[in-house]
């Protein structure tokens, strides 16, 4: 009886073929996986293109008879209508304003970045973070009209209005900080959020007060991360528009000084493609050297951010 | 042996406290740094509304009290006609009436009609609402001793006509229709473009690469994009989708004739690219945040990796992907420079007909109206801020809603 089951219910025993043990060709899942890497592989696409697109037109531009190499890196007059393509022209504006900006956003950024990660209770972070949040969502050209129409009146009426004219880059300047200040703030809170509680504690069992904690201890282990903010804020400050654009001025003047107005490399751009500009003009091909070395400052400003970050991440991990 | 003076304990305790003090002293310098933020923010939020209401010194060329008996509101169709007849010259009236019958307009065109061409109110000065409120004897002063014959008029610029109006060359006149309409084409198509591609190539970085060369070096290179100013995308994007795909995106290639390549589709399509690693990064974040879990349990019931990522790994980061590209979509709408460089019209009073108009967007007009010097531009820049961040402020309120509402802890 035992015998009978046994012998029914008994699966017949598979015959062992080891292709079973294969992966099974599936057409269908290769030409996905084949596809999601087309998408992928279309960012570097589009890295490539940028750097073509630009180098193309920057060739051109070089090329020129009008133009040399050696007088676009060395001298310091950009008058595209009688042929003067000095770079530092645009560069001097450029680096005038960022260094404002970074004059605000660098000291107001990592203040805040202290308190919230050091000082602030959770509730107040909940209210104090939505804050910097929006800041940083408000779009560039709305700063452009508070620059214009509510900090260089107040700046006027403080320094006089024979100092300082209508445009002029300490008002652009300080308001890129305002923009940029939620940047810096929320890359340095990460670092100093990352830094391991051990450290913390260990200050205070040593009776360090908060403020010792925080500026000798944390600051210190986390200054990689902050590094990086601080690339990261400049490349941000060298390719900001909207800003400089409205309320820095639309002349091309080699100069330092804060109180004149001076056009950036970005603002540059924006007014001469604004307008009627024919193509492959030489004045046309110039945006396009311009705009090429705004991409590659901008490029190895983070990719040292990039590197610094990587290197310095799992240090307490 | 040298004997070490231990200090007085009071002594001890006067250094604890200075020390204690600039504790507390800095524990306030940084605080306020974040106090100072919010005072920004204010002061932003404030002086855009103080600019977008106020009072307006205006006179007339002919009073609307002379045109007819009856207030002008009140007036009909046919009184309005009446009122165009009569006040208008014969070759004035006929050029209207060639440009589209006079007869077969609505009332609220006719209206506006008689307004601009007849009563052609001229705007002499505007003042700040702060003004207007806390010194309105001082305002009507200066308005009686430099514009003895104007009037003065609280007015809001931000109307429900501002937001229906089309673009005007007078800025009593303008609208932003034509900007908003063209901006959320603008957006749409960024987006249309964005999200599948963003998503492809988040699902093939989470869940398909190895770690080699090529993939390190794809998602080293979405971090840099991420990164690079947005003119440099619209010097891209002005010279491949306006130039070199010119027949394409004019829609030469679909038979339009009256159209470069300046059109929304260049336009839509460089804001994709711009927006494109915000949506890669943020779909990453949501996939890298669902549950290996799931996976192998997916695979544990012998789903190939396709079902896995369909059927379970994109429905449960949906939540998070949406947010991203909403997000995205909220750069997309306020971004400025690189449509300048595409090749916004600054001057377009005709809403959008479809991928291959010419466009202007909302963030063009209000740099346009900026740069103007005149004050009641600086007016209608300030109504069409506050559009603009209303706008904004949907756009994040629903991300934040859509991330609370489905938001799963695992």
């Amino acid at each position: 009886m035992t015998e009978q089951i046994n012998s029914q219910s008994a699966p017949s025993p598979l015959p062992f073929r080891p292709g079973n043990l294969k992966r099974k060709m599936r057409i269908g899942e290769d030409m996905i996986e084949a596809s999601l890497f087309v998408v992928g592989f279309l960012t570097i696409f589009i890295t490539i293109s940028i750097v073509i697109v630009l180098g193309d037109q920057a060739l051109l531009f070089f090329n020129d008879p009008q133009v040399g190499f050696k007088e676009f890196f060395m001298t310091t007059q950009w008058q595209p209508a009688i042929g003067l393509f000095g770079i530092w022209a645009l560069v001097s504006s450029t680096l005038t304003t960022s260094a404002i900006a970074m004059l605000v956003s660098l000291p107001l950024g990592l203040s805040a970045a202290v308190y919230l990660s050091e000082y602030a209770s959770p509730r107040a972070r909940s209210i104090l973070k939505p804050i910097l949040e929006i800041l940083a969502g408000i779009p560039t050209v709305v700063y452009g009209f508070f620059a214009l129409l509510f900090v260089t009146p107040i700046l006027r009426n403080l320094l006089g209005s024979e100092t300082l004219g209508v445009y002029n880059m300490l008002s652009a300047g300080i308001v890129m900080g305002i923009m940029i200040l939620p940047l810096i703030s929320s890359m340095s809170e990460d670092a100093l959020s990352a830094v391991p509680n051990s450290l913390r504690e260990a200050a205070y069992a040593m009776g360090a007060t908060p403020f010792e904690t925080s500026v000798q201890v944390i600051l210190p282990a986390a200054l990689s991360g902050i590094g990086a903010a601080i690339i990261v804020g400049i490349s941000r400050a060298v390719g900001e528009t909207m800003i400089v654009a409205v309320a820095s001025g639309a002349t091309s003047k080699f100069t330092f000084n804060p109180l004149e107005a001076a056009e950036t490399m970005t603002a540059h751009i924006a007014r001469i493609s604004g307008g009627d500009l024919s193509y492959n003009t030489i004045d046309y091909n110039s945006l396009f050297a311009i705009a090429l070395m705004l991409f590659l400052v901008t490029l190895v400003l983070n990719l040292v951010s990039q590197w610094i970050v990587s290197k310095f991440r799992e240090q307490y991990e | 042996m040298t004997k070490f003076n231990y200090p007085q304990e009071h002594e001890l305790q006067g250094f604890v406290n200075a020390r204690y003090r600039t504790a507390w002293i800095w524990q306030a310098i940084f605080l306020s740094a974040l106090l100072i933020a919010i005072l920004s923010l204010s002061a932003l939020i404030l002086n855009v509304v103080d600019g977008a209401f106020g009072y307006v010194a205006y006179e007339f060329k002919k009073d609307p009290a002379l045109i007819s008996e009856k207030p002008l509101d009140d007036l009909d169709k046919e009184e309005l006609i009446a009122v165009l007849k009569t006040n208008l010259s014969k070759g004035a009236y006929g050029k209207l009436d060639k440009e589209s019958p006079i007869e077969g307009r609505g009332k609220a065109d006719l209206y506006s009609l008689v307004v601009e061409r007849i009563i052609q109110v001229k705007t002499l000065e505007t003042y700040t609402l702060y003004d207007s409120l806390f010194r309105k004897a001082e305002v009507e002063a200066e308005v009686q001793e430099k514009f003895p014959d104007a009037r003065l008029e609280f007015r809001s610029w931000l109307t429900p006509q501002f937001i229906t109006a089309p673009m005007s060359s007078r800025a009593e006149f303008a609208g932003v229709r034509t900007a908003l309409l063209g901006s959320i084409w603008l957006v749409s198509i960024a987006i249309a473009f964005a999200l599948p591609v963003g998503v492809g190539a988040a699902v093939y970085l989470q869940e398909y690469a190895r770690k080699n060369f090529i993939n390190t070096a794809i998602q080293m290179n979405i971090n840099n994009l991420a990164g690079v100013p947005s003119i440099v995308y619209g010097m891209l994007g002005l010279a491949i989708f306006v130039r070199a795909m010119e027949v394409f995106t004019s829609g030469a290639m679909f038979g339009v004739t009256d159209s470069n390549g300046r059109t929304i589709l260049s336009a839509g399509l460089t804001m994709g690219i711009l927006v494109l690693p915000l949506v890669i990064i943020n779909a990453q974040e949501a996939i890298k945040a669902v549950p290996d879990s799931l996976r192998q349990a997916a695979y544990g019931v012998g789903a190939t990796k396709w079902q896995t990522v369909w059927y379970h790994v994109l429905p449960n980061a949906l939540p998070g992907i949406l947010t991203g590209s909403i997000l995205a979509m909220s750069r997309a709408v306020g971004e400025t420079a690189p449509l300048i460089i595409v090749g916004a019209s600054t001057f377009i009073s005709i809403d959008p007909s479809g991928v291959f108009s010419k466009f202007t967007a909302l963030p063009i007009q209000i740099y346009q109206w900026t740069s103007r010097a005149q004050g009641e531009f600086h007016a209608i820049a300030a109504a069409a801020i506050i559009v603009l961040l209303i706008l904004l402020l949907t756009l994040n309120a629903t991300a934040i809603l859509l991330r609370n509402r489905f938001q799963r802890r695992f």
